[in-house]
């Protein structure tokens, strides 16, 4: 066997991952992708002495299992990519292209991805990216960034157009690298940890910190009791409907109809403030802790979000048949940014993004973790793939949340009396943990050493695919329909550079 | 001189009457009505940046603007109140030292050598010019109908042939505010609150600009509209007494503002390439407009 099975959220030790020669793990690799059903989660190099391991992570969404396997190939190495048998795999190569120097002849677009500090080549510097350029005296480019008109994040779009037509745009990241990843090896506190999961893209705080606690927990083979699991459950889902919430509103201040931008932006606040009494942090920082829960989800704060949601719901459900059957808004959505099945499954794309074009990628189905088992939670898809399609997915799965909540609300556990106490970490093992965030998959993975200290962590949130969406997205539309393209994927910078 | 005054006096609370709709609709409190005017004078009282790129053009274009603007003002009759400048054929000066106002305007933009502006600037020259012929078959239609070529004398005998006029006024109304959203970059073409360079017409042409020329450029937009205001009142006011008319006046000038407000709450712009079809079909309005006066004129006999 090439590949060794787990399902979300197991540990195994690391001498279990088979360690195969390239040419099969290639092959390997390559033809799980051909099934519809898989996809890659990560894939990712890790330096052993004088070589470098790959490590790749295939999950297959029918059995809610995951295939990992690995190959030893030499620093420096030279190797055929599984990029020219497969696009998904395309930013993971360039990652490790960018780390380890491996080089990839046949790669098709082997640029840098975010500039990490311990980069294989200096000489590749922000200031120097190899932009893909046009020689054509009819075409014109138009840069935009990297600082942001509405001062969100920086990043840098590069437009090749046609007049008012969108030939091509490239994006490029990295101004936000933080070596989040290394950190990770450097802070050696539990708490330290936690709150910088809870960095990793500020507007998933939960989603994130939901993985790294999964994974530690896993780690230390501690199982969370139900009251824990009740609470990452139920933030996860807050933490959907208010930046959904948001989503809506910056789509319709895009399109310019105020009514819509005034009535969304103010619905999400009542949520975010939940969260405050709730934990004491609009963003649900502080709320989630691996083997803890420092604010016990109680009776009485059930009883003040049921009562919340009731008068959210109503206003919500309003705004949004006015809004979904404005002629002037739909005439702005419909067909605008459309990435087709075919072009989403072609690049892996995750979460929103991929059901948006009647692809099946939801962990919360597949690979269930927390409560999302008994929820049986069946996705939302839509057809179409344009900018309405992204927008009737957050309407939709905001109403889907409502339910998922007052559901979990019938059945509040009581605070744990007798919570055990977190352990140690296993030593020499490996864990993957997957979340569905509001945005999409977040994969993060973690080796440990005979000590049971990390050796290597990995994250992967879900701009890292979906970035490249936005981009097919834009092609042969408006040049000043990108914004509105833009909003609707609503990626994130620094959950992307890391 | 006395519309002159008018124009003035309503340029001053026009903004203000728009954001406040605007706020009222989006059930917020919204700033008082005079809140733009003292950003206009705010930004009066400041020097301007220029950048190193630009040449003399960008440092004159605001000033050619404002003053293209005013010149066109002081064309402006009030019913049977004479402009300050009026002689046969004025109408047509209007139009053109508007024009040269907008000219200006597009090359500064140009002059930044951002390309942004460039955008902004071919936009902005193309919705002008789709806006040129439905401008002058209204006055051409209404020139016919009068015999007369002047805005004064136009506007003076508009009503005196037949009852049938003040239907054309009405259509000529519908075309005007439209012209003047376009003109003024607002609603459903332009969206002069987004921060979205990408999106901008209007606005992005003067990213560049700053202090005392940026508040030129913003009061000229307020007088803009104020003239245009004027220019609808115009239609309907001869033969009026002068409070009757000073009174319709102010009525129309706030519910053009109002109606403004409104646009911009309950509608989504939209999207670039369906502008130009829209803006042509205000010509084919003003086509009907035409024929209604050679109906008057009995030309299909």
């Amino acid at each position: 066997m090439e590949t060794v099975v787990i399902k979300n959220n197991q540990n195994i030790p690391l001498a279990s991952i088979p360690v195969s020669d390239y040419e099969k793990f290639l092959l390997v690799n390559t033809s799980f992708v051909k099934e519809s059903s898989f996809h890659c989660v990560s894939y990712y190099g890790v330096a052993v002495p004088e070589k470098l391991r790959l490590i790749c992570c295939m999950a297959d969404d029918d059995h809610g299992t995951i295939h990992v396997s690995s190959s030893l190939v030499d620093r420096q190495a030279t190797l055929p990519s599984f990029t020219a048998h497969h696009l998904s795999f395309e930013k993971f190569e360039r990652e490790i292209h960018e780390n380890f120097g491996i080089a990839y002849p046949d790669h098709p677009w082997l640029k840098p991805v975010r500039f990490p500090f311990n980069r294989a080549n200096h000489q590749s510097t922000i200031a120097h990216y190899p932009f893909f350029n046009s020689a054509s005296e009819e075409l014109h480019e138009v840069g935009v960034g990297p600082i942001h008109a509405g001062v969100i994040e920086p990043g840098h779009f590069r437009f090749i157009c046609n007049g008012e037509q969108i030939m091509h745009m490239e994006i490029q990241l990295g101004f936000q690298h933080r070596g989040i990843e290394s950190l990770f090896l450097e802070k050696k506190k539990l708490l330290q940890r936690a709150t910088l999961a809870e960095t990793i893209a500020g507007d998933t705080a939960v989603g994130h910190t939901t993985a790294f606690v999964n994974l530690w927990e896993s780690l230390c083979n501690y199982t969370p009791d139900e009251d824990l699991q009740f609470a990452r459950t139920l933030a996860l889902e807050l933490e959907r409907i208010a930046m959904h919430t948001a989503d809506l509103s910056a789509l319709c201040t895009d399109v310019a109809y105020q009514l819509g931008s005034a009535v969304y932006g103010r619905l999400r606040t009542p949520i975010i403030n939940y969260m405050q009494i709730w934990c004491g942090n609009r963003l649900s920082k502080g709320l989630i802790r691996p083997g803890k829960l420092n604010f016990p989800f109680t009776r009485d704060l059930g009883d003040q979000l049921s009562r919340l949601l009731d008068v959210y719901e109503k206003d919500f459900n309003e705004v949004s048949d006015n809004t979904f059957r404005l002629p002037s808004v739909l005439s702005r959505f419909e067909k605008t940014g459309v990435v087709t099945h075919g072009q989403i499954t072609e690049i892996g794309a995750v979460g929103m993004a991929a059901r948006m074009s009647n692809v099946r990628r939801d962990v919360r189905a597949t690979h269930p973790h927390d409560l999302y088992a008994k929820l049986e939670h069946v996705p939302i898809l839509k057809h179409h793939g344009d900018v309405y399609s992204r927008a009737q997915i957050r309407r939709e799965e905001i109403n889907q949340s409502i339910g998922y909540i007052r559901s979990l609300l019938r059945d509040i556990p009581g605070e744990s009396k007798n919570r055990k106490p977190l352990g140690l970490p296993k030593a020499n093992a490996f864990c993957i943990s997957l979340t569905e965030g509001w945005r999409g998959e977040i994969c993060h993975c973690a080796i440990t050493d005979e000590h049971g200290e990390f050796v290597h962590y990995k994250i992967k949130d879900p701009s890292h695919h979906n970035w490249l969406a936005l981009g097919l997205s834009v092609r042969n539309n408006e040049i000043s329909d990108f914004p509105v393209c833009n909003k609707s994927f609503n990626l994130s910078y620094c959950g992307h550079d890391l | 001189m006395l519309s002159l005054g008018l124009i003035i006096m309503a340029s001053l609370f026009f903004g203000g009457i728009i954001l406040r709709t605007k706020s009222l609709a989006s059930g917020r409190k919204g700033p008082g009505v005079f809140q733009p005017l003292k950003d206009v004078i705010r930004l009066l009282k400041k020097g301007a940046v220029y950048s190193r790129t630009t040449s003399f053009i960008f440092q004159v274009a605001p000033t050619v603007y404002f003053g293209s603007i005013v010149m066109a003002v002081l064309l402006i009759p009030f019913g049977e109140s004479n402009s300050l400048l009026s002689f046969k054929g004025d109408f047509i000066l209007f139009a053109y030292v508007l024009a040269i106002g907008k000219f200006f305007m597009i090359i500064s933009s140009l002059d930044t050598g951002s390309a942004f502006e460039g955008m902004g600037a071919s936009r902005e020259a193309l919705y002008s010019l789709l806006v040129e012929p439905a401008f002058f078959l209204i006055l051409g239609s209404f020139a016919l109908l009068t015999g007369h070529t002047s805005f004064h004398e136009i506007f003076a005998s508009l009503h005196l042939s037949s009852a049938f006029s003040y239907a054309l006024a009405t259509l000529a109304t519908f075309v005007f505010v439209l012209i003047a959203m376009i003109e003024n970059s607002r609603l459903p073409i332009d969206d002069p609150k987004t921060h979205l360079e990408l999106t901008m017409i209007h606005e992005v042409m003067i990213l560049d600009n700053s202090g005392y020329d940026l508040g030129l450029i913003l009061y000229a937009t307020n007088l803009k509209f104020a003239m245009y205001g004027a220019l609808v009142t115009n239609f309907f006011i001869a033969g009026m007494s002068l409070p009757v008319a000073i009174l319709l006046f102010i009525v129309i000038q706030v519910a053009f503002a109002a109606t403004a407000g409104l646009i911009e709450s309950f509608l989504a712009r939209f999207r670039m390439n369906h502008n130009a079809q829209f803006i042509f079909s205000l010509s084919s309005i003003s086509l009907v407009i035409f024929f209604g006066v050679l109906l008057i004129l009995g030309k299909f006999s």
